[in-house]
């Protein structure tokens, strides 16, 4: 084990799956030269050169293109683009080909390509760059996605996301990069896809929370321990796969769920999330199952109110309170 | 030889242009500090260095012409006649501010002075130009529209699809491309298959001209021949403003991907101090009352600093206004 940041724990993913693998490419804006906007992509060019290193213009739709079709010829890309927000220009390639050329060609052909994007609000960065857009790849068949709580899930997510032969939708949370934790050392460390992590154990409410939400959830439990309150934390850790069996076993045990999510509320996977519980635990709930979403407004820049649009620690330990007393 | 300063402007024209770009950089040099104070947050991008581009250029431009930009935009939105404190005061995240603390740095709008925006998706004012191009052109005004983007931006389908599209509805936009060699830190050339930006413009039979954007009369001067050429056809044109920008990307980047020699070399064209020795030595203005101006221009971003800090925060209720009509 080694102590690592978020940041440091995605760049060592990247390194070691780069050694292990000759077809693992690295593309995106400044990824090469200046080392990642978020610096992720720090040292890959001096050490695996401007073949498998690659700065491209500022293009992502093509960037994301250009991965599919090396993907498609028997390469690994792993592309960045420079935020999630940026996806939105890329959202053709990825929705159009990246999800759809597997099924629409029949089964013919693979694409064992990475999208790596940071993204989240609470920096100040205003309504264009604090989007958080896991719905919207949610939402389409044919992507798989990773979006990681912990540095040791950074680098396990990612170096399962590099070798699975699906395409894989890689989200990073800015506000994590800084975030240290324990991180395996073994080269062969693996955090399997569709297994979600229980990070706290507890029997009076569930907590179903993905990335940075997962950091806050475990704060409000922390909290509301103090009040006699035990929560169980879930950190999804993928959103596709998705694995209902650990939330729903969770709160078949516990009668109650929050689900927390950053994206907007309306028509956010927190819906879908909450659905799939009532569906199976209806027999056994306790209470209807709170969501704790972004606010339905595009981001404002002033950081007063900015931190009022985003969940906080405060606005989840509200829902575990009112979930609890609403219960019958 | 160099044309006379005054055989294109009067002198009190030429003193303006001097006052501008002086605001201009007083104005970034005290969001730095605001910056490292912590008082502005988020991205903050500074213009340090370009001043002569927005400056010529707006000189060159009716009042009433459209103006859209990226996110390196304060400049260009005080120049245009944004007061600088209520352009501080949307830095800072405060109610007094253009767009209520909701835009930032990134998003000023004054609508009243048709600066119609600060876009940080790039590429994306591109398109947005040319609907207001088309909406002036539709309604028989007599407006045309210019769009200033970065050297990055050319890249994107976006800034094609725009060229295209405005020669091909033959809309009245004026590009501006401020070619300041990086994009973030990708030097024009590593991201440009063809990194001469104007050159590009032949794909769409769009003409187009290089400026020292160095130069505040030589961008004045091509952007007005060219807005009239605009005005009259109907019609596209392209201007290639190349210039640099002294600071880093934004705050957080300390521009290590560019050499000393290189900054050096374009700090000794600073356009402030290069226009100041031409209206000296030309007689049009007399040191006393450039330092005079300088003065002034610390005062009132001093005050706008002022405003800033002392203007009240948005209200919680703000968040659910101004999205819907
Ligand atoms: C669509 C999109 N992709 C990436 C970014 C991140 N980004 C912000 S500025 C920038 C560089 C733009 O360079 P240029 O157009 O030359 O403008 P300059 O910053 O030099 O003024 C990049 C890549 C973005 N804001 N939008
Ligand atoms: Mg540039």
């Amino acid at each position: 084990m080694s102590e690592l940041t978020y940041r440091d724990a995605l760049n060592l993913a990247l390194k070691e799956e780069m050694r292990r693998d000759p077809s693992v490419v690295v593309f995106g804006e400044d990824v090469a030269l200046y080392e990642g906007s978020f610096k992720v992509t720090r040292g890959l060019l001096a050490e695996f050169g401007e073949e498998r290193v690659k700065d491209t213009p500022i293009s992502e739709n093509t960037i994301v293109g250009v991965a599919v079709g090396a993907a498609m010829g028997g390469l690994r890309p792993v592309a960045e683009l420079m935020t999630v927000n940026f996806a939105l220009l890329a959202m053709d390639q990825i929705v159009n080909h990246m999800a759809k050329v597997r099924s629409m060609f029949g089964g013919q052909t693979h694409l064992p390509m990475v999208v790596r994007m940071p993204g989240g609000g609470g920096s100040q960065l205003g309504a264009q760059h604090s989007q958080s857009l896991e719905s919207y790849f949610m939402h389409c068949p044919g992507l798989r996605i990773a979006y990681p709580a912990t540095p040791a899930d950074a680098k396990g997510l990612l170096k399962t996301a590099i070798r699975d032969p699906n395409p894989v939708i890689f989200l990073e949370h800015e506000l994590l990069y800084n975030s240290k934790g324990e991180v395996p050392d073994d080269p062969e460390f693996l955090v399997p896809f569709g297994k979600a992590n229980v990070v706290r154990e507890g029997s009076d409410v569930t907590v179903v929370a993905y990335a940075r939400m997962t950091v806050l959830a475990l704060q409000a439990a922390t909290e509301l321990a103090k009040e006699g309150i035990s929560c169980e934390v879930i950190d999804l850790r993928t959103l596709n796969p998705l694995d209902v069996e650990t939330f729903v076993a969770s709160v078949r045990k516990t009668g109650r769920a929050v689900v927390v999510e950053e994206c907007w509320r309306t028509a956010g996977l927190g819906g879908d999330l909450a659905h799939r519980i009532h569906e199976a635990c209806f027999d056994t709930l306790r209470a209807p199952v709170r969501r704790v979403a972004g606010l339905d407004v595009p981001m404002p820049y002033s950081r007063e109110i900015e931190k009022l649009c985003i969940p906080r620690v405060e606005t989840i330990a509200a829902a575990v309170r009112d979930v609890l007393a609403a219960s019958v | 030889m160099e044309t006379k300063l005054r055989a294109v402007l009067p002198d009190h024209e030429l003193v303006k242009l001097y006052e501008q770009m002086v605001i201009g950089r007083e104005f970034e040099e005290a969001c730095a500090e605001q910056y490292t104070k912590g008082h502005i947050t988020g991205f903050l991008h500074l213009y340090s260095g370009q001043e002569a581009v927005a400056v010529g250029a707006t000189a060159g431009l009716h009042k009433d012409d459209y103006i859209l930009s990226a996110y390196r935009e304060h400049a260009q939105a005080i120049v245009r006649g944004a007061e600088p404190k209520r352009v501080m005061a949307e830095l800072f995240g405060k109610a007094t501010g253009l767009c209520k603390g909701k835009g930032g740095s990134m998003h000023l709008f004054a609508p009243e002075l048709s600066f119609m925006g600060g876009y940080a998706i790039v590429g994306g004012q591109l398109p947005v130009a040319c609907g207001l191009a088309f909406s002036a052109k539709y309604r028989q005004e007599d407006r045309i529209t210019a769009c200033f983007f970065g050297d990055g931006a050319v890249n994107q389908g976006t800034f094609h699809e725009s060229l295209n599209w405005a020669r091909l509805w033959e809309l009245p936009v004026l590009f501006v491309c401020e070619n300041n060699f990086y994009g973030i830190g990708t030097e024009v050339h590593r991201s440009s298959a063809l990194p001469t930006v104007h050159k590009r413009t032949c794909g769409y039979d769009i003409p187009s001209e290089k400026v020292d954007g160095m130069d505040v009369v030589a961008v004045f001067k091509a952007v007005k021949y060219a807005a009239e050429k605009v005005r009259e056809s109907g019609r596209p044109y392209f201007i290639e403003a190349t210039t640099y920008r002294f600071r880093g990307h934004s705050m957080a980047d300390p521009a290590k991907y560019r050499s000393a020699a290189e900054h050096e070399i374009w700090k000794s064209r600073d356009p402030i101090p290069a226009f100041a020795r031409r209206l000296l030595d030309e007689g049009i203005a007399a040191e006393e009352e450039l330092e005079a101006i300088r003065k002034r221009c610390t005062a009132t971003v001093q005050d706008a600093v002022t405003f800033a800090e002392e203007s009240p925060w948005p209200e919680d209720r703000q968040i659910w206004e101004d999205i819907y009509v």
